[in-house]
């Protein structure tokens, strides 16, 4: 492609979306349609063409917009009018009054401004408001002329400076700083080298880097196409999870859509640049998302993680320097060369700049997908853009980081949410689900059953996370089925301490986080169960009856 | 092993299998990719199909079975009639689904992970389909139940069963 096509492409959209007044984005993400949003979308296109008002008002498809919990969603520009729980039927008026009469329909207006206030979408700023199987959309909204900016005008160091400047650190989880690594690459001899996205989201309960996939591709391709060209590299992966049939449509659509208008593939932007893309599919390995395990896993290998060093950064895939780089940190990248790495390391707390993604999901009013800049509390997070656990019963903990994330009491809910200050907590930041408990939930068995997901996900390669984390899961199935002793407790805390330590990879370093967080915090519970055989929150000792009632 | 190999070789899915693998350049790293598609097409890798796949890409068979046993996404066994996945997502757990699974099992006579006697039901436990928002979810043959209870799942579970009895009388 030539430089100024690009330019010629987004005018020529800005053109299409000046000849009709109203624009109805339905969110078809997969939080929205099994709720029905495609029936919604064909019913708004049904019903535009039946008012006659084809002209005046165009119907896309768009990704999230956040509101997961009362899907479908709908966004009417301009005026960014978010219908909520849009039926077929309400399709109907909305056509009617808001584009015909041009009255927005008060009755099904989303009143909950809380869940935005707080928010700052910046790597979300298209979600939900552009057709994320049409680049043309994309670049309208200033999509690419970040890549167009680092090739035309910036050396491949320039793009790392800027990077380093800005703090961004990766989002995959360890927070490693992303220009540092950038730098490794780079320094790296090659050709070849490779680049990898990471987006094997495996973690139960979180989905912030699919909706990112499924309602913005192209922002993950053009980051990682600048960070292809500032480590030098020729040829990039995007490994995702095969349960996401969704993003791998949308992610191979678009690859193919960019492929086919020369924003990816020789010499780009005329310049000497040539990159590639590939998508490959996980086949549900949680540990995949290992760094070296995904790329045992591209190279068609079990997902297995190896020692290291050597780090991926001098030998990954078939032995070459490889960056790896979850989706969510290279979508930042775009936003950091067109503003600056200054402008980006203002945004957040000083010794963690950007925002973050998280799906926040669980026992509370508002869940959906989120993005909060760093440093914001846990509080401002469950009450302020969750607004709370439903009416009636009592916030007990909340869950960050993944399976192998902590469990937070309420006397911690004013911590900010940084990586140093979640570690520091015994959570982690892992790539971004905060799940809420309240008191019906049993911190004992909540314990069994992210140990019990560590247990069947673990690759079995060291023995401390194949034997040790079996070993947690039967001490805590002997708890709540009541043949629990105090001894078990030392015995838990010393298991999870060595297995922490002893560990080969992030899935043995962090699976006992659950446990020994809730020892730490919810300790009180395991004793009940242990002295008074009680279960607080009635939920265990039922196992062992319904065994007993069987024989 | 003869015979098995005939019934491969005159089937379609066998040559969009091997169009796959071509276009793959029987690339030993693209196995993964290739096994993804084998299960797309014949709904589950048998021992003959990977053999099949395990010579055509010049692997060792112990390779190829070692990655399909690896990864859960691949079913080594004829799935039932009918399929249902309980997610067990943490949104789902924390939301009740144990308790789904464990009726399914009851009222249905099926493990997790297995299929009933009559190869009727099978019943699977999944880790997250993402749509945490409307835990729990069950999905019944690649309908996604949301907000699920154990009464809206077992109607909707004995409706199919029911009706495929009626249809084979």
């Amino acid at each position: 492609m030539k430089p100024d096509e690009l330019k010629r492409i987004a005018e020529k959209e800005f053109e299409l979306r000046r000849s009709y007044v109203h624009r109805i984005n339905v969110c078809c993400s997969s939080g929205c349609v099994p709720f029905g949003a495609l029936k919604v979308l064909k019913a708004f296109e049904d019903a535009v063409r039946e008012f006659n008002v084809e002209g005046k008002c165009k119907v896309a498809r768009t990704g999230c917009i956040g509101t997961c919990y009362v899907g479908p969603a709908v966004l009417v520009e301009p005026g960014d009018y978010l219908y909520q729980s849009v039926t077929p039927e309400t399709a109907y008026e909305i056509i009617r009054e808001h584009v015909v009469d041009e009255k927005p329909v008060k009755h099904l207006l989303y009143a909950n401004e809380g869940f935005f206030k707080k928010q700052l979408r910046l790597v979300l700023r298209n979600a939900g408001k552009i057709d994320p199987f049409r680049v043309e959309d994309y670049i309208a909204f200033g999509g690419y002329s970040a890549l167009l900016k680092a090739l035309t005008s910036m050396n491949p160091l320039e793009v790392i400076e800027n990077v380093i400047t800005s703090g961004l650190r990766g989002r995959g989880g360890a927070g490693f700083p992303a220009g540092l690594k950038l730098s490794f690459v780079a320094k790296a001899p090659g050709p070849p080298k490779y680049i990898v996205a990471n987006l094997d989201e495996g973690d139960p309960g979180v989905f912030a880097n699919r909706t990112l996939a499924e309602a913005d591709p192209h922002s993950i391709i053009e980051g990682m196409t600048i960070a292809a060209y500032a480590v030098g590299a020729e040829q990039g992966y995007i490994y995702i999870r095969g349960e996401y049939p969704l993003a791998v449509q949308t992610l191979r659509k678009a690859i193919d859509h960019v492929g086919s208008i020369g924003l990816i593939g020789r010499n780009i932007f005329e310049t000497s640049f040539s990159f590639n893309v590939e998508l490959r599919l996980g086949a549900g390995a949680f540990v995949a998302g290992e760094e070296t395990a995904i790329l045992a896993s591209i190279e068609g290998r079990r997902a297995m993680p190896r020692p290291r060093p050597p780090y991926p950064a001098s030998s990954g895939l078939w032995g070459k320097p490889t960056l790896i780089n979850n989706v969510e940190t290279l979508a930042n990248i775009p936003l950091i060369i067109l503003n600056g790495g200054a402008w980006f390391s203002k945004i957040g707390m000083p010794s963690c700049t950007g925002t973050k993604c998280f799906s926040l999901t669980g026992k509370i009013k508002n869940p959906g997908l989120i993005e909060v800049p760093m440093g914001i509390t846990l509080r401002d997070v469950v009450f302020n853009i969750g607004d709370g656990v439903p009416e009636g019963r009592k916030f007990k903990t909340v869950q960050v980081g993944g399976p192998s994330g902590g469990c937070l009491p309420v006397e911690l809910l004013d911590l900010s949410i940084d990586y140093d200050s979640l570690t520091k907590a015994g959570a982690i930041m892992g790539s971004g689900g905060i799940v809420v408990m309240d008191d019906e939930s049993c911190m004992v068995d909540t314990a069994k059953f992210f140990t019990e997901f560590c247990v069947d996900e673990s690759c079995g390669k060291c023995t401390p996370c194949r034997i040790g984390l079996f070993k947690m899961y039967k001490v805590l199935e002997g708890i709540t089925c009541g043949e629990g002793t105090l001894e078990d407790l030392t015995q838990l805390e010393d298991l999870g301490n060595f297995i922490k330590e002893a560990s080969l990879c992030g899935l043995g370093q962090t699976g006992p986080n659950p446990v020994l967080t809730t020892l730490r915090y919810f300790r009180d519970e395991y004793i009940s169960h242990i002295v008074e055989r009680k279960c607080p929150a009635g939920k265990c000792f039922k196992a062992q009856r319904k065994e007993e009632v069987e024989t | 092993m003869e015979i098995s190999q005939i019934a491969l070789k005159s089937d379609k899915r066998q040559l969009m299998l091997e169009a796959a693998m071509k276009q793959h350049q029987y690339r030993k790293d693209s196995l993964i990719e290739i096994l993804n598609t084998a299960q797309e097409l014949y709904g589950y890798l048998d021992k003959d199909l990977l053999l099949y796949i395990s010579r055509s890409l010049h692997l060792p068979s112990s390779h190829v079975y070692g990655v399909a046993s690896f990864y859960n996404l691949f079913k080594l066994r004829k799935p039932g009639v009918h399929m249902v996945n309980v997610c067990m997502g943490t949104a789902c757990y924390v939301k009740g689904a144990e308790e789904i699974l464990s009726a399914i099992e009851r009222e249905f006579n099926v493990r997790r992970g297995e299929t009933n006697v009559n190869n009727r039901l099978s019943l699977f436990v999944t880790r997250c389909i993402g749509a945490c928002a409307m835990a729990p979810n069950v999905i019944v043959n690649g309908e996604v139940i949301g907000k699920a209870t154990k009464e809206v799942v077992a109607n909707s579970l004995s409706a199919l069963l029911e009706v495929r009895i009626v249809e084979a009388r």
